[in-house]
């Protein structure tokens, strides 16, 4: 399917979860409501001429400076249908969570856990919601803009690693 | 898992696999939850090679990002390269060269071999075939003299610039990589009658770590891993970039979907890369090796010392760095280990807003526990072996 087929369809079944949508370079970009992210996920992978069934990536973004808002973007890819989306859900920065998907595409398990590492995004029913990639005692959300790039911890990593050493 | 209801003991054992472990390849740690000898949960726990290379791109200009993608899969550094400079061309909305594109294709490919070679390598000396590794860096040292004649780095080439790649192929590049292709399927069979018929070598992998189809999907699996459960999904095929369309190969692809199919896609793989890159050298068009783009590409060397407009925008461009429209854009190669894809959001200023790297190993482990829980603590090794992973780019 085409870029303009697709988005028509998604239209058509969800008139009120969009927010917006546009393609840029031949890639198509739809902007819907977070309260809709489980419905329109099924819905994406379910229906037999969409058959998104391959999450390629799903990451968050931070907007706040832009537009107050954190963002996590999906992309989607169908390997029978050889087409591509990419689905975007703003969310305040202030109350950063959303539902999560790994029910529909068990990939999302570990690129949710990123997510939420990487920006404090708090994915609900998320099956194991722990931090991936950074030490469990490491303080705030280093891909966050208000995280600079030469942070310190309070704790040094050595000293979190060492610390059931010390206490034993 | 029926088979733990029928033993006899209740005591659970938990060890920790790893992150200093010859077989995990790299610093991953698995935490097993062992009955006997019997993995009843599996949990890999990663981040210990983490260098934030995300949040560091967000303060380089988009050439300076270049060497950081070296760093992440650093068994395949050209795929990276291609990868990422594939993205910034999408997003300024550039044409590349035909030379360029297919002296890509030849780096390419030769890295796909390379990044094989160290796999089968590895793979083999984990379940105990030495010999295999002194064969496959044979050959790889070959293909590493290669890149140094290309780039003048073995490893972390970085010769690829946002428009094509840093320099000509040098001379003698052409007599040395034919003498290569000519000689690789020979030293492929050698390989193989090392393994594939071996009884041993069958007994370690087949039906060990089966993955289907449908499950291999639902996980996000690409590559070899998942072509190994018999999908046929090659984005070299599927989304052709760099000119891969002009090219004749096949994709291997496996049936079963245990180790021993995706040992046997890789070694296909192997086959078929070669005869691209045996394609490519036949084909190589004249032209230039980088497109000539103000702004965005340097000007030749020459210009610059003897014409003013050329200096200033040699100038402008090392200080200024691109800087691409505002938007966003997703865009992946088939790299050795599966997907590998960046997605960028601009802001319109030198640097990306947002880089957001979408590494192939990072998804395939994620499959790990699924292909190991209920099986032997030694098939732990052959389904890490045969995933593939590169903790550079897990961790990024």
């Amino acid at each position: 399917m085409d870029n303009e087929a697709i988005a028509t369809l998604i239209k058509t079944n969800f008139p009120d979860a969009i927010i917006g949508s546009g393609v840029f370079r031949n890639e198509l970009t739809i902007i819907i409501k977070k309260e809709f992210i489980t419905d329109i996920a099924k819905f994406l992978k379910e229906h037999q001429e969409l058959d998104f069934n391959f999450l390629s990536d799903l990451c968050g973004v931070d907007r706040v400076e832009m537009d107050g808002v954190f963002e996590v973007v999906y992309h989607l890819y169908s390997i029978y249908k050889n087409h591509r989306l990419r689905l975007k859900v703003p969310i305040p920065s202030n109350e950063p969570h959303i539902s999560t998907v790994t029910g529909v595409w068990k990939t999302a398990n570990w690129h949710e856990r990123e997510a939420y590492d990487m920006f404090g995004i708090k994915f609900n029913n998320h099956p194991d919601l722990r931090k991936i990639l950074m030490p469990d005692d490491f303080e705030g959300h280093p891909l966050r803009k208000s995280y600079p790039i030469d942070g310190r911890q309070p704790v040094t990593l050595r000293g979190i690693y060492r610390k059931d050493v010390d206490e034993a | 898992m029926t088979a733990i209801s029928n033993t006899t003991t209740t005591h659970l054992m938990t060890i920790n696999m790893g992150p200093q472990h010859p077989s995990t390849h790299g610093v991953l740690r698995l935490l097993l939850e062992l009955d006997g000898e019997m993995i009843v949960k599996a949990e890999p726990h990663i981040g210990f090679l983490h260098r934030g290379v995300e949040k560091l791109a967000e303060y380089k200009t988009y050439h300076q990002c270049i060497p950081l993608t070296d760093r992440l899969d650093y068994v395949a550094p050209f795929s990276n390269n291609l990868a990422y400079a594939l993205t910034v061309e999408k997003l300024l909305g550039i044409e590349i060269p035909e030379r360029a594109q297919h002296i890509r294709v030849i780096l390419c490919e030769l890295t796909r071999i390379s990044s094989h070679l160290l796999w089968l390598a590895t793979h083999a000396l984990d379940l105990g075939a030495m010999t295999v590794f002194f064969y496959c860096f044979r050959e790889r040292e070959t293909i590493y003299d290669i890149f140094e004649m290309v780039s003048g780095a073995r490893m972390n080439l970085s010769c690829i610039r946002v428009g094509g790649v840093s320099r000509d192929l040098p001379g003698g590049f052409l007599e040395k990589t034919r003498k290569f292709v000519a000689e690789f399927p020979s030293r492929l069979n050698e390989y193989e009658t090392l393994l594939t018929n071996n009884i041993i070598w069958k007994k370690r992998t087949v039906g060990v770590g089966v993955i289907s189809a449908e499950d291999a999907i639902d996980y996000g699996l690409s590559g070899p891993s998942l072509r190994g459960s018999g999908v046929n999904w090659d984005i070299r095929k599927a989304e052709p970039y760099s000119s891969y369309d002009k090219y004749h190969f096949a994709v291997p692809l496996g049936k079963n979907g245990d180790v021993y199919d995706r040992y046997y896609v890789r070694i296909e793989e192997m086959r078929q890369s070669n005869s691209i890159v045996h394609q490519a050298l036949n084909v190589l068009p004249k032209g230039d090796f980088i497109a000539r783009i103000p702004n965005i590409t340097l000007p030749p060397k020459e210009d610059v010392e003897t014409k003013m407009e050329s200096l200033i925008h040699h100038f402008k461009l090392i200080t200024d760095g691109i800087q691409p429209p505002k938007g966003e854009v997703y865009s992946s190669i088939e790299a050795p280990k599966g997907e590998l894809g960046f997605y960028i959001v601009s802001d319109g200023s030198s640097h990306p807003y947002r880089l957001k790297i979408r590494p192939p190993s990072f998804v395939n482990l994620e499959a790990l526990p699924k292909m190991v829980e209920g099986r032997l603590l030694p098939d732990v090794v052959a389904v890490i072996g045969s995933l593939d992973i590169v903790l550079g780019e897990i961790d990024r």
